[in-house]
C-alpha cells in the first residue's frame, strides 16, 4: 500500500510578523488536480498562506510539503509551483511573448520548443494576435490572461492564484471564471485560488477553506460550506443568513428546540453537541424562508411579522420583515411569475407570517 | 448640464480658484512677477550676451561690429585647446565609469533593508551634494598631501599629484549624484517583479540581469550622464587636485581670462554651454522615459 501524496500539505503552519500572527496553526491537505479555494475577509491571511507555499515567505513554525516533498527553506525558484499575482506583475520591458517565454528560458529549453509552446500558451488564452505587444498596451483582462499563460506554460504541479479576477469587471470576470475552470480541468493542474468573492468560490471550487484571523474555520465542498456551515461566522460570511439567539429547551433525534428571550420556540437541525440550558443560535438562509399572508400556518417555526422593506432585484424579491421582538429578518422569494402588477408584491406595513422547515435551519454555537 | 457644472467645479478646485472677472492684479502678484523678471534677467542676460559676443567681429570692446564665425574657426585650429578638451574627456569618461559602478552598487546596498549603519551611510552619501566645491577641493587636497606623506614614510613610495588625483576626486563627488539618481529609479521599481521572476525559476543573479537592471538601466544611464556633465564642468576641484601639466577646458579658460576676456573665450564658453545643456537634457529625458 503506498501512502497517498498530496499536491500540497500544510502541517500546523504558523506565520508571525513582528508581533502579529498572520496565519495560525493551519493544517490542510490539497489533492492532486483539485480546485481549492481560500476564502475569507480582508487581512485573514490568505495571501500570506499562498506566499509561504510559493516560497516568498518562510513559516515561523510548521511544515509545507509539495508533492510529498518537505519544502523547508527551498527558495521560490526551485519550487514546482507558479503564481498568478493579483497585480499580474508582468515584466513591462518585455513583449507579451517574452513574458510568457520567461519561465522556459530559465529552464534552458531550446528555442524552437519555446516558440511552439509560447504559441500554444497564447492560443489557450486567446491572445495569439498579441504576442508582440507590450503589457501596457493590453486591457486588464488581457493582462490577466498573459499572467495566466506565463504561469501555465511551465506546467507546474500547483498553480497559486491570488485574487486573479479582482480587477476585472463583472462580465469579464464571469467569462474568466469559466475559462479558468475549463483550463484547470483540461490540464489537471492543482489550483489554489484566493478570493474574497464567495460566489466565485462556490461556483468554481472542488473544496473551499474559510479563514478568519489566520485560522481555517472550515474546509469542505461548496454545498457543505453553504448548507452545513459549522460556525456562525461561516454561515454569515458565505451567503446571507438570519440568526435567532435562544436557550436550548430540548434535543431529540437531532432536532434542537430553542426558546428566544421573547418566549418564541424555534426548532432546527443540531450541528454541534448541545444540552438543555445551553445558549445557541438558529441559522436560516433567506431563500429557505416562506412568507404567508392571511391565516397563520400550522407547525413549528412560525412568526408573525411586519413587512418593512421590499427590494425588487429582478430574479428575486428581497423582503426585510420585522419580528415581534423588533429584530429584522431577511426573506428572498424567487419571482416565478412575470407581472407588472404591484399588488403581486409585498408592500411595507403588510402583516405576514414567516415560516421555514426544521431541516432547513441549523443550530450553531452562539 | 449638471455634469458640466460638476466638472467645472472640480477644475477650479484643482487649479486654485481665481476670480473669473479679474480687473487688476493684486500687488502680491505684481511683486512676484517683478521678482521673476529680475531672476531671469540675472540668470540669462549674461549668458545671452556671452553667446552673442562669441559671434562678434570686434576683437576687443563691447561694440557690435557684425557677425563672424572667425573665433570658432580659430578655436578649432587651436592645438592647446584640443589637448585640454581631450584631458577633460579622459577625466570625465574614466571618473564617470568608476563613479557609476560604485554609485549604483551603493544605491543597491541602500535599498536592502535591515543592516547596521544604513541610515548613517545614506546621510553620508548626500554630503558631497551639499558641501561647497571649495571645501570639497581643499579637503581632497589635504587628503592627498597626507596620504602621500604616509606612503613615503611607510613604503618609501614617492607619489605626486597628476591626472589620476583629479580622476579620484571627480569620482568622489560624482558617486553621490549617481547614487541619488539610481536610488530614485530603484524606488520606482516594482519589487513584485523580482518575486515573479523567482517564481518562474530565475536565480537571484538572473533576476538582477534580466529584470532589475534593464528596468533601472535608464536611471543608471541618467546618473552617468549627470556625472559626465558635472565632471566636464568642474573647475574648482580640478584646479586644486591636478598635478603639473594637467590642463582641462575649465582650467584653460581660467588661465586665459587672467589675461583678457577674448572672443575665443566667449566661443569656448558657448560651446561648453551647448555641450552641458545637451547632456543634461539627455539625462533628464532618459529618466523621464523610464517612467513613461
Ligand atoms: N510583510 C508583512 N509584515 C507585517 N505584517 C504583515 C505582512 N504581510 C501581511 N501582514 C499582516 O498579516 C495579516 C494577513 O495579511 P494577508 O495579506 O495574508 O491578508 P489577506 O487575507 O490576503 O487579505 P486581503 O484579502 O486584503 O488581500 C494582515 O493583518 C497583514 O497586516
Ligand atoms: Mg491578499
Amino acid at each position: 500500500m503506498n501512502t497517498p501524496t498530496w499536491a500540497v500539505e500544510l502541517d500546523h503552519v504558523t506565520k508571525e510578523f513582528r508581533g502579529s500572527t498572520a496565519v495560525r496553526d493551519v493544517s490542510l491537505k490539497i489533492a492532486d488536480g483539485e480546485f481549492f479555494s481560500l476564502l475569507g475577509p480582508s487581512g485573514c491571511g490568505k495571501t500570506t498562506l499562498l506566499r509561504m507555499i510559493a516560497g516568498f515567505e518562510n513559516p515561523s513554525s510548521g511544515d509545507i510539503y509539495i508533492e510529498g516533498e518537505l519544502m523547508g527553506e527551498t527558495p521560490a525558484n526551485q519550487r514546482d509551483v507558479n503564481t498568478v499575482f493579483q497585480s499580474y506583475a508582468l515584466f513591462p520591458h518585455m513583449s507579451v511573448a517574452e513574458n510568457v517565454a520567461f519561465g522556459l528560458h530559465m529552464k534552458k529549453i531550446n528555442k524552437a520548443d519555446v516558440a511552439t509552446r509560447v504559441k500554444q500558451a497564447l492560443d489557450m488564452v486567446q491572445l495569439h494576435a498579441f504576442g508582440e505587444r507590450r503589457p501596457k498596451q493590453l486591457s486588464g483582462g488581457q493582462q490577466q490572461r498573459v499572467a495566466l499563460a506565463r504561469a501555465l506554460i511551465n506546467e507546474p504541479e500547483v498553480l497559486l492564484l491570488d485574487e486573479p479576477l479582482a480587477a476585472l469587471d463583472l462580465k469579464l470576470r464571469k467569462e474568466m471564471q469559466l475559462e479558468l475552470k475549463s483550463i484547470q480541468q483540461r490540464l489537471g493542474i492543482t489550483f489554489i485560488f484566493v478570493t474574497h468573492d464567495q460566489e466565485e468560490a462556490l461556483t468554481m471550487s472542488d473544496r473551499i477553506a474559510v479563514m478568519e484571523l489566520g485560522k481555517v474555520l472550515q474546509v469542505g465542498q461548496p454545498t457543505e460550506i453553504y448548507e452545513r456551515p459549522k460556525t456562525r461566522f461561516v454561515a454569515d460570511f458565505i451567503g446571507e443568513c438570519n440568526f435567532i439567539d435562544g436557550t436550548v429547551m430540548a434535543v431529540e433525534n437531532g432536532a434542537v428546540t430553542l426558546e428566544t428571550t421573547g418566549g418564541v420556540r424555534v426548532v432546527g437541525t443540531g450541528m454541534f453537541p448541545v444540552a438543555a440550558g445551553d445558549h445557541a443560535v438558529l441559522a436560516v438562509r433567506p431563500e429557505k424562508v416562506r412568507l404567508v399572508e392571511g391565516q397563520q400556518p400550522q407547525g413549528t417555526n412560525v412568526f408573525a411579522a411586519i413587512v418593512e422593506r421590499v427590494a425588487y432585484i429582478g430574479s428575486d424579491t428581497r423582503i426585510i420583515v420585522r419580528l415581534p421582538d423588533g429584530s429584522p429578518f431577511d426573506v428572498w422569494e424567487a419571482n416565478t411569475v412575470s407581472t407588472l402588477d404591484p399588488n403581486q408584491y409585498y408592500t411595507a406595513g403588510d402583516p405576514v407570517f414567516v415560516t421555514w422547515a426544521t431541516q432547513n435551519s441549523l443550530i450553531l454555537e452562539r | 448640464m449638471a455634469k458640466i457644472l460638476a466638472d467645472k467645479r472640480i477644475e477650479t478646485k484643482h487649479g486654485r480658484s481665481r476670480p473669473v472677472a479679474k480687473r487688476h492684479m493684486p500687488w502680491g502678484t505684481w511683486a512676484l512677477t517683478l521678482n521673476a523678471i529680475f531672476v531671469y534677467t540675472f540668470l540669462y542676460v549674461p549668458i545671452i550676451v556671452l553667446v552673442l559676443f562669441s559671434f562678434n567681429a570686434a576683437k576687443v570692446g563691447a561694440q557690435w561690429q557684425g557677425f563672424t564665425l572667425q573665433w570658432y574657426n580659430e578655436l578649432f585650429a587651436d592645438a592647446r585647446l584640443g589637448d585640454a578638451l581631450w584631458t577633460s574627456l579622459k577625466i570625465a569618461g574614466l571618473s564617470t565609469i568608476i563613479a557609476t559602478t560604485i554609485g549604483t552598487l551603493a544605491a543597491l546596498a541602500l535599498e536592502k533593508r535591515g543592516w547596521r549603519g544604513r541610515k548613517a551611510f545614506d546621510t553620508g552619501l548626500y554630503l558631497p551634494v551639499i558641501i561647497p566645491d571649495v571645501v570639497m577641493a581643499v579637503s581632497l587636497l589635504g587628503f592627498f598631501t597626507l596620504a602621500f606623506r604616509q606612503f613615503q614614510a611607510l613604503l618609501g613610495l614617492n607619489l605626486a599629484m597628476g591626472l589620476w588625483t583629479v580622476i579620484i576626486s571627480h569620482v568622489a563627488f560624482n558617486i553621490s549624484f549617481v547614487t541619488v539618481v539610481v536610488g530614485t529609479s530603484l524606488a520606482n521599481f516594482d519589487r513584485r517583479l523580482e518575486e515573479a521572476a523567482a517564481d518562474l525559476g530565475a536565480t537571484p543573479w538572473q533576476t538582477f540581469w534580466k529584470i532589475k537592471f534593464p528596468l533601472i538601466g535608464p536611471g543608471v544611464l541618467g546618473g552617468a550622464l549627470l556625472s559626465f556633465t558635472l565632471s566636464l564642468d568642474d573647475f574648482v576641484v580640478t584646479f586644486f587636485t591636478r598635478g603639473p601639466g594637467v590642463n582641462t577646458l575649465t582650467t584653460e579658460v581660467y588661465g586665459r581670462i587672467k589675461k583678457s576676456i577674448s572672443p575665443e573665450i566667449n566661443a569656448i564658453s558657448s560651446l561648453m554651454l551647448l555641450g552641458s545643456t545637451i547632456l543634461v537634457l539627455t539625462s533628464l529625458w532618459m529618466q523621464r522615459r523610464r517612467q513613461a
